[in-house]
C-alpha cells in the first residue's frame, strides 16, 4: 500500500489535504503505522487523523473557536498597528512583524482545523471601546495592549489544555501547546520592550506576582501553591521568584471578560 | 506566612509506574569519580544531599511519574547550568544581563525543587552534569548554550504534554513550559537584539507552532551535557 498514493487520491477530494496533514506529526503517524496497523488499515488511520485535524469532539470545537476568537483579535490588532503611520518605530518593526505573522498563521491553522465549523471573524474595536483610545497613535498604549493580549493568550490556552485530554483530542492538545509557547515568547519580548522603552520601568519577560495592567489579565497569577504543594520558602526563594516560575491559567469566562470590550459585534 | 509543605503532594501517579532504585554499588563507586575535571556536581535541596548523592544511572520510570522525572531531569540540568553562569559570570556581562540570568537561575531551581517535592520518593537521584563543552568565560558560548537549553525545554514540555494522563500534571507542565518559552525569547533577544529571533523562523514553523519533541529525541540531544546515564525505556510514547 502506497501512503503517498493515498494522499494524492485525497487531494482529488480535498485540495487542502497537505495543509491539514501538517498538523499531524509525520513521525507519530509512521510509528503508529509501523507498530500497530496492518497495511490494509492505513486508509482508516489516515481518515481518523484527518478527522482529528478537523477537531473531533464538540468540546474541542468549542475550545478551538474560543482560541480562534482570540487569534482573530490578535491578528487584527497587529495588522492595524503595523498599518498605522508613525506608531511602531522602525527599529521595533521586526518584532511586531514576526508576532503578526504568527497570529495570522494561528488564525489560518485554527480555521483549517475547524473547517466549516469555524466561527466568522467578529468586528473588533482595538481601542477596547475607548479604554485604550490612543492605541493606534501612542506607541506606549499600543505596547501595553499588546503585552496584555499576549499574556491573556498564554493564560487562555493553558486554561483549556486539560479539556483536550481525550485520545481523540490529543493531537489538538499538542497543537494548542505549540501555539501556547509561541504566545509566551511574544509576551516575553513585548514585556521586555516595555522596560527598554521606559513605558513600564522594571517590567520583565515573566509575570511577577499579579503585577500588570489591566489587572484582570494578571488576576491570580500570584499563586504559590502548585499541584497541592505550597511552595512558600522553596529553595529559599522569594514569593516574587516563585510566582514568576509558574504562569497561571485563566478560565474561559475570565478571558471572555477581558476580550469582550474589544469585540464590536 | 504559611508553613511550607514540601513533603507530600497529591499528584496522581499511574499504577504501573516503577522507578528503578539506584544501583548501590555503582553509586558508591561513583562517589570516587565525581572529582573528574570539568564535571559539576549537582546539588538538590541542601538538607537532602547526604541522602541523594549522584548515581551513575537513573531510570525515569513509567506513566506520569516517568514524564515528571523526565521534566525533573531537564530542570536539574538547567538549574545547574545557570547556577554556574551566575557563579562565574562571563567576561563583559552587564548588570541587566546578570539580573536576567539570576532570575532564570532562580526559576529553574524552583522548577527543580518543586518537581522533586512533587515526586517525593519516586524522584530520581541527582544528575551529574558535564559542561566541559561550554566556555563559561565567553558570552556567546554561555548564551548559545542557554538558548539551546531553553528551546529544548520548550520542545520537551510541548512533546510530553500529550503523554500525561492526569490533568493536574498537565496543568503544572503547562505552567512551567510558558515560563521556559519566556526565557527562550529573552535569551534569544540578548543574542540578537530587537530582531525576529525571540520567536525566529528557526524555531517557530510556518503554521506559527513551536517545536514539540519526543522524550527520546530530547534525551539524545542533552546527552552530551549529562554524565549520569538516563534510562527512559518505560516512558509512555503515545
Amino acid at each position: 500500500m502506497n501512503f503517498f498514493h493515498i494522499i494524492s487520491e485525497l487531494e482529488k477530494v480535498d485540495a487542502d489535504v497537505h495543509e491539514r496533514l501538517e498538523h499531524i506529526s509525520r513521525r507519530s503517524m509512521f510509528n503508529t503505522l509501523g507498530k500497530k496497523v496492518s497495511a490494509l488499515a492505513i486508509p482508516a488511520v489516515l481518515a481518523a487523523s484527518l478527522q482529528k485535524a478537523y477537531a473531533a469532539t464538540p468540546g474541542a470545537i468549542d475550545i478551538l473557536n474560543f482560541a480562534l476568537t482570540l487569534e482573530y483579535l490578535e491578528d487584527d490588532f497587529y495588522k492595524a498597528g503595523l498599518a498605522a503611520a508613525n506608531l511602531i518605530p522602525a527599529s521595533d518593526k521586526p518584532i511586531f512583524q514576526q508576532i503578526s505573522k504568527h497570529e495570522s498563521a494561528h488564525v489560518a491553522l485554527l480555521k483549517s482545523a475547524l473547517g466549516a465549523k469555524a466561527i466568522a471573524k467578529p468586528t473588533f474595536d482595538v481601542t477596547g471601546k475607548g479604554a485604550f483610545a490612543d492605541v493606534l497613535t501612542n506607541y506606549k498604549t499600543y505596547a501595553i495592549v499588546s503585552h496584555a493580549l499576549e499574556d491573556t493568550g498564554v493564560r487562555a490556552y493553558k486554561g483549556q489544555a486539560g479539556n483536550l485530554m481525550t485520545a481523540e483530542d490529543k493531537p489538538l492538545l499538542q497543537t494548542a501547546l505549540q501555539i501556547h509557547s509561541v504566545e509566551a515568547r511574544h509576551a516575553s519580548m513585548v514585556r521586555r520592550l516595555l522596560n527598554a522603552k521606559g513605558f513600564v520601568p522594571g517590567a520583565k519577560g515573566w509575570i511577577t506576582l499579579n503585577q500588570g495592567t489591566p489587572a484582570a489579565v494578571y488576576a491570580g497569577d500570584d499563586n504559590l501553591t502548585q499541584a497541592g504543594v505550597n511552595l512558600t520558602g522553596l529553595a529559599g526563594k522569594s514569593n516574587e521568584a516563585i510566582s514568576e516560575a509558574f504562569d497561571e491559567p485563566l478560565t474561559k469566562d475570565q478571558v471572555l471578560a477581558i476580550a469582550t470590550p474589544f469585540i464590536k459585534s | 506566612m504559611e508553613t511550607p509543605n514540601l513533603g507530600s503532594s497529591p499528584l496522581v501517579r499511574s499504577k504501573d509506574e516503577s522507578v528503578k532504585s539506584v544501583d548501590r554499588r555503582n553509586f558508591l563507586r561513583s562517589a570516587g569519580l565525581t572529582t573528574v575535571a570539568g564535571a559539576v556536581f549537582l546539588a538538590g535541596c541542601d538538607n537532602d544531599d547526604d541522602m541523594n548523592p549522584s548515581p551513575t544511572s537513573v531510570d525515569l520510570g513509567s506513566g506520569d511519574t516517568g514524564i515528571l522525572n523526565y521534566a525533573y531531569a531537564l530542570e536539574q540540568l538547567e538549574a545547574a547550568f545557570y547556577t554556574q553562569v551566575v557563579a562565574t559570570p562571563y567576561s563583559g556581562i552587564t548588570d541587566a544581563e546578570k539580573t536576567l540570568l539570576t532570575d532564570i537561575r532562580d526559576h529553574e531551581i524552583i522548577h527543580r525543587d518543586f518537581l522533586k517535592a512533587a515526586l517525593g520518593t519516586n524522584a530520581i537521584g541527582n544528575l551529574e552534569v558535564n559542561f566541559t563543552s561550554i566556555d563559561f568565560t565567553k558570552r556567546d558560548s554561555v548564551l548559545g548554550a542557554a538558548k539551546l537549553f531553553e528551546d529544548t525545554g520548550v520542545a520537551a514540555y510541548n512533546g510530553a504534554g500529550r503523554l500525561l494522563t492526569n490533568g493536574t500534571n498537565l496543568l503544572v507542565a503547562g505552567k512551567i513550559v510558558s515560563v521556559e518559552a519566556r526565557h527562550a525569547a529573552a535569551i534569544r533577544d540578548l543574542l540578537s537584539p530587537n530582531s525576529a529571533s525571540f520567536a525566529g523562523d528557526d524555531i517557530v514553523n510556518s503554521n506559527g507552532l513551536d517545536h514539540a519533541t519526543a522524550p527520546a529525541d530530547i534525551l539524545a540531544a542533552v546527552k552530551p551535557y549529562v554524565k549520569t546515564t538516563i534510562t527512559a525505556s518505560k516512558l509512555p510514547t503515545a
